[in-house]
């Protein structure tokens, strides 16, 4: 633990617990539709801390992650349906399967010297090409979509997760917890500086004696795996889903938001966008839903004026600055 | 099946992937300039499109004809997001000018919304049931002018850029961006200038596009990733890949829809990307960089 937290001023560690600990007692005070707001926000931190590793450590822009996430999805869903297998076991098979479609689409790219924008279009490919081939799958319900068994639940059961948003929550938090810290020693791993070495230059990289391949293949099967977590857990807070909403470049591109509008490869960046982003999202809805005016667009037009703002003022996302602001640079 | 059946749905294919070839050129060449990628080109030809409906259900004016004006708005807006909020991208990293452009994006498709809703529109012209028979083969009327358009734009943009000295000019800037600024070319300007000229493709690919197809907003994303398969399958930054690609995906789109289920076709479009992404990553025409 010392080691993991080397480095960082006192006063932001302190800022650290306190957040923590306010996310702890969340549920004492909030309602269902406000925890459900705060389960969105920690899956998106979740999810854009799994994003980050690609693009924000090791540079390779990923543009296609919803398909890891409807990987994930789909399996555990299926054997949960199919077969009863408990979603915890089911990770065991949902997270290979989207490790290996990483692998799959990372040696295909890194071998055949796939790089930079022709990258991210061949994930958004692959993306898209699981989206219409998963509508023709009858056996997880095709394009009429795949639906686990809802009930009215007294009693939360964490193995086979049925239960109330408060038991979703907590999952959520640990998993974004776990995440968070998982990408901090990453980070400052010998791998983490490996893959920071390929982002800044690749060439530079290889000529140093690093097997690019090898740590860019590390890269994508990392990042796809924890995005299939994502992907089960969506599957069961949801209980419904379609190719068309899961595989979506819409779904990828939401993925991304958070942690580009917070701060490309940085650990704080997931989070805090997660938070700035579907926060505003939510009071955008609740306000123009106050004032009466429910037109369809309305609070999309409003959001990415926001977007388009903070790309703007803020090219390196918002926590590197709100770093500063707090007196947080990391002193090394 | 008889073979006329392919036969026809090749040729309709064909003269779609004409159009789509002009709405990938415009793209093409936008990356081939400003090395950005145009995340927002298939909205920007939705709007293309919903002006061509308002003129037709308003004032009776048709769509082909109207390709000259509307192309000028798109040439306008293109000039506009190039100068305003693009070329300060220019040098900032890809993710950044995606994350740009995909906000752009949003706010396209849900103005459109906004003003149009979710309904889908389309231009019911004169001559919309009219065809044409060449021997075995029935062509539907649209799709020939349509394509006969798309090729006429396609050639005056050559024409531009080969002979035109400002056409030279941004061919210098896409060559070396350094050499250009040496020379004394103001390369904001053609960046600019660039940018709304591929606006003007992907408007009068618009206006042809409406006479063809019904309009949603939802639209835009689709075309735009079209777009992205058939440049890359083209060759990025290649005009004459741009309408290859174009016309081999409008093909393999109208093929698959007859041979599979019509709901598969764009899987068909994402495959052949994949293959040339793979094994000719410089697209059927590129030169490798």
């Amino acid at each position: 633990m010392t080691r993991l937290f080397a480095g960082t001023p006192t006063h932001g560690l302190v800022l650290l617990v306190l957040l923590l600990a306010a996310l702890v007692a969340a549920p004492l005070i909030a309602n269902d539709y406000l925890l459900t707001i705060l389960i969105l926000i920690l899956y998106f931190a979740y999810a854009g801390q799994a994003w980050n590793i690609m693009m924000g450590f090791a540079g390779q822009l990923s543009l296609g992650h919803a398909l890891y996430v409807g990987l994930g999805a789909y399996t555990a869903s299926a054997l949960y349906v199919h077969f009863g297998v408990a979603p915890w076991l089911g990770l065991l098979v949902a997270v290979p399967v989207a490790m290996l479609a990483g692998a799959v689409i990372g040696f295909l790219a890194f071998r055949f010297g796939v790089a930079g924008v022709y990258f991210a279009i061949l994930t958004i490919a692959f993306a898209e090409f699981a989206r219409i081939g998963f509508d023709h799958i009858s056996y997880v319900g095709g394009s009429a979509g795949f639906f686990l068994p809802v009930a009215q639940y007294t009693q939360n059961d964490l193995w086979n997760l049925r239960g109330r948003p408060v038991m979703f929550y907590y999952v959520i938090l640990a998993l974004a917890a776990l995440a968070f810290m998982l990408c901090h020693l990453l980070l400052r791993s010998r791998m983490g500086y490996f893959w920071q070495a390929i982002r800044e230059d690749e060439e530079a990289a290889r000529a140093l004696g690093i097997d690019t391949f090898r740590y860019k293949m590390y890269a994508v099967v990392i990042s796809a795996g924890m995005t299939a977590v994502a992907g089960v857990f969506f599957a069961f807070f949801y209980n419904n889903l379609f190719p068309e909403q899961v595989f979506h470049i819409s779904r990828s591109i939401e993925l991304i938001l958070a942690p580009i509008i917070g701060g490309v490869g940085t650990l704080f960046g997931p989070i805090v966008g997660a938070f700035l982003l579907t926060g505003l999202s939510e009071a955008v809805t609740e306000t123009l839903h106050a004032l009466g005016f429910e037109i369809p667009g309305a609070k999309q037009v409003f959001y990415g004026i926001c977007l388009l703002v903070v790309v703007m003022a803020l090219p390196d996302g918002i926590w590197p600055w709100l770093a500063r602001r707090l007196g947080l640079e990391r002193r090394s | 099946m008889p073979l006329d059946i392919y036969l026809n749905v090749a040729v309709s294919g064909l003269l779609t992937g004409l159009v789509y070839g002009l709405m990938a050129l415009g793209l093409s060449v936008i990356f081939g300039v400003v090395r950005v990628v145009n995340f927002a080109h298939g909205e920007m030809m939705t709007i293309a499109m919903y002006i061509a409906i308002v003129l037709f259900s308003a004032f009776k004016l048709d769509p082909l004809v109207m390709m000259v004006p509307i192309a000028g708005v798109l040439f306008a807006l293109g000039y506009v997001m190039q100068a305003g909020l693009i070329n300060p991208f220019i040098s900032r990293p890809e993710h950044s000018q995606f994350m740009l452009l995909v906000a752009v994006a949003i706010i396209m498709v849900n103005v459109l919304l906004l003003i149009f809703g979710p309904d889908a529109r389309s231009v019911q012209t004169s001559y919309a049931f009219d065809s044409f028979a060449f021997g075995p083969i029935i062509v539907d009327a649209t799709k020939v002018y349509a394509a006969c358009a798309a090729i006429v734009v396609s050639a005056a943009l050559f024409t531009f850029f080969k002979f035109s000295s400002v056409g030279k000019a941004i061919r210098a800037c896409a060559d070396n961006y350094t050499g250009a600024l040496v020379v004394g070319l103001d390369v904001k300007r053609l960046y600019a200038l660039t940018f709304g000229l591929g606006a003007a493709c992907v408007g009068a690919a618009g206006s042809m596009l409406a006479i063809i197809i019904d309009v949603t907003p939802p639209l835009g994303p689709q075309y735009t990733l079209l777009a992205f398969v058939i440049v890359i399958t083209g060759g990025l930054g290649s005009m004459p890949g741009a309408l290859l690609g174009g016309v081999l995906i409008g093909m393999t789109e109208a093929l698959a829809g007859l041979l599979f289920a019509p709901s598969a076709k764009s899987m068909f479009a994402f495959a052949i990307l994949v293959l040339v992404l793979l094994f000719r990553p410089q697209g059927i025409v590129g030169k490798r960089a």
